[in-house]
């Protein structure tokens, strides 16, 4: 679909007496390899194409999603988002004047060295045949699968103030795991990116470890299963960049939405404990923690150069030597709350509508080794890959597990551990950041499955960050 | 569009080679969407999305593609024709699989319901008006759904729905609010009015000073909303043939220590009863119900297709995930539930679960919304949120004491990609020594 194309057909058909109207078109192409135990699963493409129209008249606004990019399509989508400007002008809860307006127009591609198509898909079937070897090493392996993908979106906005804003976008998604299995005790250990994602080619397969680390996630998964449940007690808490991920995500990132903070979330994600009146001044953690929303690393999943209601993008520090300044709210959110924000209004894809949604959000690397941060603890545990996590829905209580576990003594790694969770309140717990990792352990994650909104949306972000220490937290693990 | 459909897969048919099957898929949605905050309307529109999804199998491989139809015959019988011949140069060097599956009996069949949605701008009258002075948040979402399968080996499925589904909250102040839904296939004013009076009574209630319980153990009653969430997770492996036969299922002491439930827990997986169509993706049409728990002990599985011929079973589903869960009722009347429990937590609602122990099905999550600390059988405050940390082998094994006598019909709001037509139908459930931790 050209979607250069589809717009020109639009604007043939929109009424010119529309006040402002704005047209975002996608194309989404995900194309999917996946081996099972051995056998290759049936090899899949599939591609998402539509509109989203916003129409703002009259005292209303109101929006409406067509996958018919033809005249007949654009002509009753438009009639559908005049129908309900009808019913938002009675009632909207945002003026119809406050509706961003983007002014810069512009472009940005996925920088990409190795593309997919540079390796044929017999390669590709071949690498994760040798992959699933790999992970089949014992009779208590019961289940492994080695997954790559590609997706590719291409996205398109226009205006009727002429702003033109083209972004296309490369994903690589790969990864695997193996189950290992004893009587009634599993264990999952997955590796090379899974439930990960990177922006690029196929060049960035070894920022994963894809496909090295597969014997080792197989042989961490029976140790796992052989291995002591995770020590109890107050004690050091190490974290790598895996888990800091999930850490970032659920109790800075989601707090600091400014939809949430506005109450749209109330009855589905939920609300938050920052409010408007703590930036500027709140002390969100310690002096060592400086977060930034950053969507200029080429190869985080949420790097672009404007956001989907138009607004360019650039480094912003949201948190800066644990001080709380501004928060993650979009142009509308902005102009809602009259606090600073950041360019991180998106929709997953052209049906849903932009809100306000953490894109790249990082902790910024300090000064430790990650031999220096382990020989800090006396008495914790290193915890590696998310593999539970809930929180309320202030986003302030919070337990999360992760895949693995190693005890530290004195100053040095020692058993593995299965089922090593933690729980603690997010505005106490950023306040025990103790030591924060440097460059060397400075790794990009993120993940493709963060949910939220009203209807729901589903959607990529991007978290890099150091390992980082905190103390004195409520460790303990399974049965 | 049925007879569009018809006509796309009637012409996508008669080009295919000797020995091809192929296998397609329909899916459209007209749904209108409004989303209220304040009681004022936030965000609102309208979103159309017709999908064509393509399998082509031959010689034992099998390849699929999908993608959004335009509307337009030709162009989209040519978008088609396109990917089928991509598929087919793909199939040239697949391996074989042995897990295809598909029907090859041929059973048609057609579902259309009626329509009797009233005019979106009246139902968003009636909801500011009756909810006016209060803070209503929460999204109402309506339309039609249509489904459709078609092979080549003759086999045709339709299955064309219209549904409301209105989930929404009144909060009294920062976290406490009364969670609420409507939904179904014909709006009724007067029950809407009557959730409204409800939650205009119950929400005095809410203003008074939170208690804070200590972590611990404590009697709780569990509403159906609040089962359902514990199910939301536990529907995720609990029941599928592949978390089964993999050692990977939440309740793998069931299978492999012998442990049970409570003799009072039945769960059926009822297609019957459910809104989904009775067709799978691969032409098989599902069995009436299916027996996953029988008196606290584990029955039978969901099989997809492809599970179910990788294992030997028959396929009894379209997805290893509960889409019409049904639990059987207890005894516990509903004017008897405050004085059952006593002193305890009354858990209108849960919220974010997610497994602290998956070997012992042990879950943590929060509790949410208005939830009421009880005392002697009165309701005294609102509870300060807390989480828990429990193992269905104890809340639905041997720490449950009762489950109510009525059941609540629940139709899920969900709308990732699309709305869901998932449902259950869930009694409360009172429950001794369930634990906080934080």
């Amino acid at each position: 679909m050209n979607l250069s194309n589809a717009a020109t057909l639009f604007k043939q058909v929109v009424p010119s007496s529309i006040d402002y109207w704005t047209l975002r078109l996608s194309v989404d192409t995900v194309e999917s390899l996946d081996v099972r135990e051995n056998i290759l699963q049936p090899p899949s493409i599939k591609q998402s194409c539509g509109a989203h129209i916003t129409v703002v008249h009259s005292g209303g606004i109101a929006y409406a999603a067509t996958s018919q990019l033809t005249t007949a399509g654009f002509t009753q989508a438009i009639d559908q988002a005049l129908r309900w400007l009808e019913i938002t002008k009675q009632h909207s809860l945002v003026r119809a004047e406050d509706y961003p307006r983007p002014k810069k127009s512009g472009s940005y591609q996925t920088p990409v060295v190795e593309a997919w198509n540079n390796s044929t898909a017999n390669d590709k079937i071949s690498l994760l045949h040798a992959i699933n070897k790999d992970l089949n090493i014992s009779d208590a392996i019961v289940d492994y699968q080695a997954t790559l993908s590609r997706r590719e979106t291409e996205s398109l906005i226009v205006s009727s103030d002429d702003i033109h804003i083209e972004q296309q976008f490369h994903f690589i998604v790969p990864g695997f795991y193996a189950v290992a299995n004893k009587g009634s005790q599993t264990q999952m250990r997955t590796g090379g990116g899974w439930s990960s994602a990177r922006q690029g080619g196929l060049e960035q397969l070894a920022s994963f470890n894809f496909p090295t680390s597969a014997q080792q996630t197989a042989e961490e998964a029976l140790a796992l299963v052989d291995a002591a449940e995770c020590p109890t007690g107050k004690m050091s808490l190490l974290l790598l960049p895996s888990q800091m991920m999930l850490q970032i995500h659920e109790s800075i990132g989601h707090p600091l939405e400014l939809d949430r903070i506005l109450g749209d979330e109330r009855n589905y994600a939920g609300t938050s404990f920052v409010t408007e009146d703590m930036f500027g001044h709140y002390q969100y953690g310690s002096e060592l923690l400086n977060v930034s929303s950053n969507a200029s690393i080429p190869e985080e999943m949420a790097s672009f150069a404007f956001d989907d209601e138009g607004t360019p993008a650039e480094k912003t520090y949201l948190i800066r030597h644990g001080k709380l300044e501004r928060p993650l709210g979009g142009a509308s959110s902005q102009t809602r709350t009259h606090l600073p924000g950041v360019a991180n209004a998106r929709a997953c894809d052209w049906n849903r509508p932009a809100m306000d949604r953490m894109a790249n959000l990082n902790v910024e690397p300090g000064d430790k080794s990650l031999e220096q941060l382990i020989s800090s603890i006396e008495n914790g545990v290193l915890m590696d890959t998310n593999k539970s996590w809930s929180i309320d829905d202030s986003r302030n209580k919070f337990q999360f597990g992760c895949e693995f576990g190693r005890v530290i003594r004195n100053g040095e790694l020692k058993e593995i551990v299965r089922n090593p969770n933690y729980r603690g309140i997010s505005a106490n717990f950023w306040r025990n950041l103790t030591s924060v990792g440097n460059d060397s352990t400075f790794e990009v994650w993120g993940t493709p499955y963060c949910g939220k909104g009203e209807p729901n949306q589903m959607i990529h972000v991007g978290h890099a960050s150091p390992a980082c220490v905190f103390s004195n937290i409520e460790i303990f693990g399974g049965a | 569009m049925e007879n569009d459909f018809r006509d796309l897969s009637t012409k996508l048919f008669s080009q295919l080679q000797a020995n091809e099957v192929l296998l397609i898929n329909y899916e459209e949605e007209k749904s209108d969407f409004s989303r209220f905050n304040h009681n004022r309307i936030r965000q609102a529109g309208f979103v159309h999305q017709q999908y064509l999804k393509l399998d082509l199998i031959n010689n034992k491989r099998q390849c699929s593609a999908s993608f959004n139809l335009s509307g337009e015959l030709e162009s989209d019988l040519s978008q088609a024709q396109s990917l089928l011949n991509n598929l087919r140069s793909q199939l040239s060097y697949l391996p074989e699989d042995p897990f295809i599956h598909y029907a090859t009996d041929i059973n048609n069949s057609s579902f259309y319901g009626e329509n009797h949605l009233p005019s979106t701008e009246k139902t968003i009258t009636q909801i500011i008006e009756n909810a006016e002075g209060l803070d209503l948040v929460g999204i109402l979402a309506s339309g039609e759904i249509s489904q459709g399968f078609a092979n080549s080996l003759g086999q045709f499925n339709w299955h064309t729905d219209y549904s409301f589904n209105f989930d929404w909250s009144i909060y009294q102040n920062s976290d406490k609010a009364i969670k609420q839904n409507y939904a179904g296939k014909q709006w009724n004013t007067e029950t809407f009015q009557e959730k409204i009076s409800f939650a205009q009574q119950t929400l005095p209630i809410l203003s008074l000073e939170s208690k804070t319980v200590s972590p611990g153990k404590y009697r709780v009653f569990l509403s159906p909303s609040a089962l359902h969430e514990l199910f939301e997770l536990l529907n995720w492996g609990g029941f599928g043939l592949k978390s089964h036969r993999t050692a990977q299922t939440p309740l793998i002491k069931m299978i492999k220590d012998g442990v049970n439930l409570s003799d009072k827990i039945s769960l059926t997986e009822s297609h019957k009863t459910g809104l989904t169509p009775n067709f799978t993706q691969q032409g098989f049409i599902k069995p009436s119900e299916i027996q996953l728990i029988n008196n606290g002990r584990y029955k039978d599985c969901l099989n997809n297709h492809r599970s179910a011929k990788e294992y030997g079973e028959s396929t009894n589903c379209n997805i290893e995930h509960p889409q019409s869960l049904l639990m059987n009722a207890g005894s516990l009347a509903q004017n008897e539930i405050l004085d059952t429990l006593d002193t305890g937590v009354y858990i209108s609602n849960l919220w974010y679960c997610n497994y602290s122990d998956r070997n012992n099905c042990r879950i943590t999550g929060m509790t949410r919304f208005a939830c009421l600390w009880v005392e002697n059988g009165k309701p005294i405050a609102p509870l300060g949120v807390m989480r828990f940390d429990e193992s269905i082998y104890h809340i639905l094994g041997d720490n449950l004491i009762a489950l109510t006598k009525d059941r609540e019909e629940i139709l899920s709001s969900s709308t990732y990609e699309k709305r869901s037509e998932a449902s259950a139908r869930l009694p409360g459930a009172l429950v001794e020594d369930f634990t906080f931790t934080l």
